[in-house]
């Protein structure tokens, strides 16, 4: 029941949240803020996680397929692949569901209650599309560049790990992130952005709005931001990687 | 002027408001006194539309206010202004721009005139050079102050204050009392109160509802209070000695 119950609370706050914007410069200046609170802050995290996730993945995938059969170019095209479909786009999901969702959850839970919402529920303003709105737009936005981001230092940490290990040539890494390169696993990729980037700032700012109570109850909502987004983002991959691969 | 006609109000099956009616006029300061839990906060935020009532209707100059849809709440949520128990004000934004934000949202003024309308508000509130500071930055007395002055900046029709003297000393809860019976006269506002404050009674009490246990219980002015056989007003007003003592000289 309680499912249900958040279920249809949650889509609630999506119907007003998408209602008209009161005046749209405020918006565009709200979300314009975002974009730089939500993307541009977090491109730094990104290209550290990624650069050492793309180094292991290469480390891993030629320590495990040590064999004379295999080509060692093979060791490229597992750690592109597995950079592409999953890493730069899930990983990363759930690594900016833990940064972003827990500080979007905890800014507009803290401003519930200080009853900032309620200031601007008096003054007229919706306030859900107000604060909610502008973050899923710029979210929504930057999340693909910053997977276009991570792909990138992925594949490139894969490359100074594999070279600097010798566990592979040069040659054979290049070679292998370009051989039977399937260019629709990028738009996979981005298309899966766009949904974890709905989903986090969506979930988050829903556990952010309903909060009641004081500062431990602000902290509980933000945990709770981030663990539901996460198993969300997982079953939108399920889902997802069945429809986009099937 | 605000008529709130039998209203109801409970949460959790716990009734906090049983059956109110009271009405509020223009240019007065209408007080709701009552002890912490009796209901005053659920009232004042049931008449703005803060909470949704259970039963009974809300009209703001005949309109049934509690019946509207949120767009059109919106249009008589413009001429609100509130000043919250904790001031409420935007702590990411400074004073200056708290001040501005409801010009920003509402009208189509240049910058210009938007910072002459706050330093205008802001000076009427009495607050100098503190418009780049950051609500962290200034006193409990000045926060409240700062909420009046962005209450005020879209001139209001109607003004409700939430214990505007919670955790202020008594000369400050004095200046802003005084500020909020000035700005109801020289905006000619219905200004709706909640205080438990006796001070706040005897000075400017012009209208008092006394609510007990989510009732009204007694209704009056700051003169009618100093005669009522009320008991249970009596014990909330003349709670202590220096109380009773003036109570009985009067």
């Amino acid at each position: 029941m309680q499912f249900f119950y958040h279920f249809g609370k949650y889509f609630i706050l999506l119907t007003k949240v998408f209602s008209k914007p009161e005046k749209s410069k405020i918006y565009y200046n709200q979300t314009l803020k975002e974009l730089i609170s939500l993307g541009v802050n977090s491109i730094g995290i990104v290209i550290i996680i990624s650069a050492f996730t793309g180094a292991v993945i290469t480390l891993q995938t030629a320590y495990n397929t040590e064999n004379p059969f295999y080509p060692m170019y093979l060791i490229g095209l597992m750690a592109r692949d597995t950079i592409i479909l999953e890493f730069s786009s899930t990983m990363v999901g759930l690594i900016l569901a833990g940064k972003i969702g827990s500080n979007i959850a905890s800014e507009i839970g803290t401003m519930r209650i200080t009853e900032q919402i309620d200031a601007l529920e008096i003054m007229g303003v919706n306030s859900a599309s107000y604060l909610i709105l502008p973050k899923i737009i710029a979210s929504v936005l930057f999340n693909p560049l910053l997977t276009m981001i991570s792909i990138v230092i992925g594949v490139f940490g894969g490359w100074i790990a594999g070279t600097a290990t010798g566990v592979v040539s040069s040659e054979d890494y290049i070679y292998g992130i370009q051989f039977a390169f399937i260019p629709f696993y990028v738009t996979y990729a981005l298309i899966k952005a766009v949904f974890y980037a709905f989903i986090i700032t969506s979930v988050s700012s829903y556990y952010g709005y309903f909060v009641r109570g004081g500062a431990l109850e602000v902290g509980r909502s933000s945990t709770k931001a981030v663990v539901y987004s996460c198993i969300l983002i997982l079953l939108c991959d399920v889902i997802l990687t069945q429809l986009l691969l099937s | 002027m605000i008529k709130v006609n039998h209203i109801w109000k409970s949460f959790d099956r716990q009734t906090v408001l049983k059956d109110i009616s009271v009405e509020f006029e223009k240019g007065k300061t209408n007080l709701i006194i009552g002890q912490s839990g009796s209901g005053k906060t659920v009232l004042l935020k049931s008449i703005v539309g803060l909470l949704d009532i259970d039963k009974g209707e809300i009209k703001y100059d005949n309109i049934v206010y509690n019946k509207l849809n949120f767009r059109k709440k919106k249009e008589i949520r413009k001429k609100i202004g509130m000043l919250f128990q904790g001031s409420a004000l935007f702590d990411s934004s400074t004073v200056e721009e708290n001040v501005i934000y409801p010009l920003d949202m509402f009208t189509n003024m240049s910058y210009k005139e938007k910072r002459e309308r706050a330093d205008f508000c802001l000076n009427r509130v009495n607050i100098l050079n503190a418009n780049h500071l950051y609500p962290s930055e200034i006193s409990g007395g000045m926060k409240k102050r700062v909420a009046i002055a962005r209450a005020i900046v879209l001139n209001p029709e109607y003004l409700f204050c939430d214990e505007p003297d919670s955790g202020l000393d008594p000369i400050t809860t004095l200046r802003i009392n005084n500020l909020i019976k000035e700005i109801t006269d020289e905006f000619n506002t219905i200004t709706i109160v909640n205080t438990h404050d006796m001070n706040s009674v005897m000075e400017f009490g012009e209208k008092i509802v006394f609510i007990h246990m989510g009732q009204k219980w007694w209704e009056g002015t700051n003169k009618d209070i100093l005669h009522t056989d009320n008991e249970k007003l009596n014990d909330f007003v003349f709670a202590n000695h220096m109380a009773k003592r003036l109570k009985q000289i009067k």
